[in-house]
């Protein structure tokens, strides 16, 4: 069985993101959960089905709680990370396909300014528990530190520069400047990027993606459902989720040059029913310049070791050959786990881009990248 | 926190020494210290003495204040080394150059404040 055209994404929801939000992490989860709800024209009631995002804390139980659902069929765990919302997106088609229940919500939000930064955030996560036995005494603290060796690797292999990184960190601003809700829009040039700071080579701060505040939120319910809703229709038609092979710690893997999402690939694509050259628009996890790179590598877009290229010359932007990161991006729009990414897919495909609509966009997919590699993909398409 | 898989490994380190789980079954080194072979599925294991050198694979070199017990370090450079055991390592790398693919290194263990021995390369020499 497949997950083609069984699925729709039927509402979306985003607070505004800022750097530091007053507001909790379940208070910012519950707005964007109902703005969601309402965007799909749907009573809080009708969920049924709930998968929280892990790693930002709340339990089904909460929405229970909080929303007074009376019938709640069905809830899940994804624990990937970033590649969580792909994961769950995937999750929530399956159990609707299965008829195991109706409408699910899939729920993100976190105040972050409150708290930890991610380099004592990853230490307090279960899969990471061999980076903080024997990594972190050494001085690798934080995700970057993890993923540039990832980056050094790719550089040395294929001659991959910080100026192809930086194409992917100027598109990706250029985009958020046509985005009222991102946190990042001061103009960026390549010239900018090369001249911020070293964080951890090769990756300068404008390689790195931001700490933010905010909830993002989305509704799955079946294809025919959708259909009698609010909203026009974008339905799954293909997902995969991958993992890499020895995902206890980054330095432990054969070959840093590979993520998870290159043995998920082909497998959404088959599920799919669609090629390369369809996808008209790709929100693609950017936690990292390289990361976004070396996805599109594994994803079949281009050789591995040719994204260097296949980057450059503006090739991401709105009219590019693959307009990628419309939003901005975890790079600067916000760092919302990739929530953001499927909604601005479902955005996109809806055609309700406004100054940073693709023209006729009408195929695309989103990608996930979590912890030590997991990765996944989803295509989605306007319906016909 | 060690525990009854990683103890021999740190007590290694803290002699000088690179100590690796080698399962009893097939015969395979494996790092880091886990409960099952994954070539095998032995749960069956022994301690072994490594020999302490290895080929460089990728190294990131570290500006940013990450926490501030690294502060009066900085920079300084991690290196994944691919040992001659058949194991990775992440280590620090010191050297009045920046490290090269597969240059050859040599391990030692340097005793740290936060109570865990680092491991350091430094450059081969012949």
């Amino acid at each position: 069985m497949s997950l083609r055209y069984k699925a729709a994404v039927a509402g979306i929801g985003e607070t505004r993101y800022e750097k530091a939000s007053p507001k909790s992490a379940l208070h910012l989860q519950f707005e964007a959960s109902l703005a969601a709800i309402e965007d799909a024209g749907l009573d809080p009631k009708s969920i049924d089905g709930i998968i929280p995002i892990g790693i930002t804390g709340a339990p089904a139980e909460e929405y229970v709680a909080n929303f007074g659902l009376t019938d709640l069929r069905f809830s899940a765990l994804i624990p990937h990370g970033g590649a969580s919302g792909i994961g769950a997106l995937q999750c929530a088609a399956a159990a609707i396909a299965a008829g195991l229940c109706t409408t699910v919500l899939v729920p993100s939000g976190r105040n972050v300014s409150s708290g930890a930064r991610a380099g004592v955030r990853i230490h307090q996560m279960p899969q990471f528990r061999f980076v903080t036995e024997f990594e972190r005494p050494i001085g690798a603290i934080a995700p970057a530190q993890l993923y540039a060796p990832m980056a050094r690797r790719h550089m040395n292999m294929y001659g991959t520069t910080s100026e192809q990184l930086a194409e992917i960190a100027v598109t990706t601003r250029a985009h958020a400047r046509l985005n009222d809700n991102a946190i990042m829009t001061k103009p960026m040039t390549i010239e900018d990027h090369q001249q911020s700071r070293m964080i951890t080579d090769p990756f300068r701060l404008f390689d790195c993606s931001l700490e933010s505040d905010g909830g993002a939120a989305f509704v799955v319910t079946s294809a025919e459902r959708a259909r009698d809703l609010r909203q026009p229709v974008v339905e799954l038609l293909g997902s995969a989720m991958g993992h890499p092979d020895s995902p206890s710690s980054l330095t432990q893997r054969a070959e840093l040059t590979h993520l998870g999402i290159a043995k998920a690939a082909r497998l959404a694509f088959e599920m799919a029913g669609v090629g390369h050259d369809d996808i008209d628009v790709a929100e693609i996890y950017d936690c990292f310049t390289w990361v976004v790179l070396c996805q599109l590598e594994d994803m079949g877009f281009c050789e591995k070791g040719e994204g260097g290229d296949f980057v450059s010359g503006g090739r991401l932007g709105l009219d590019g050959a693959l307009p990628t990161n419309t939003h901005g991006g975890l790079l600067s729009q916000a760092h919302m786990l990739g929530i953001n990414h499927i909604v601005e897919l479902v955005r996109q495909l809806r055609g309700h881009g406004d100054r940073r609509q693709v023209s006729g966009a009408s195929v695309g997919l989103a990608t996930g990248y979590g912890d030590m590699g997991d990765g996944g993909l989803a295509i989605m398409a306007a319906a016909r | 926190m060690n525990d009854e898989l990683s103890e021999a490994y740190w007590a290694g380190a803290a002699n000088g020494e690179l100590v690796l789980q080698r399962c009893d079954s097939c015969g395979l080194v494996r790092h880091y210290p886990r409960i099952l072979c994954a070539n095998c599925y032995s749960f069956d294991w022994s301690s072994v003495v490594a020999e302490p050198a290895g080929t460089v694979y990728s190294w990131t070199i570290c500006h940013h204040v990450f926490d501030p017990s690294v502060t009066s370090e900085i920079p300084y450079t991690l290196v994944t080394v691919d040992m001659t055991a058949g194991v990775r390592m992440l280590g620090r790398f010191e050297s009045d150059a920046p490290p090269a693919p597969r240059q050859a290194v040599t391990l030692a263990f340097r005793a740290s404040d936060g109570g865990r021995p680092v491991p350091v390369f430094t450059p081969a020499t012949i």
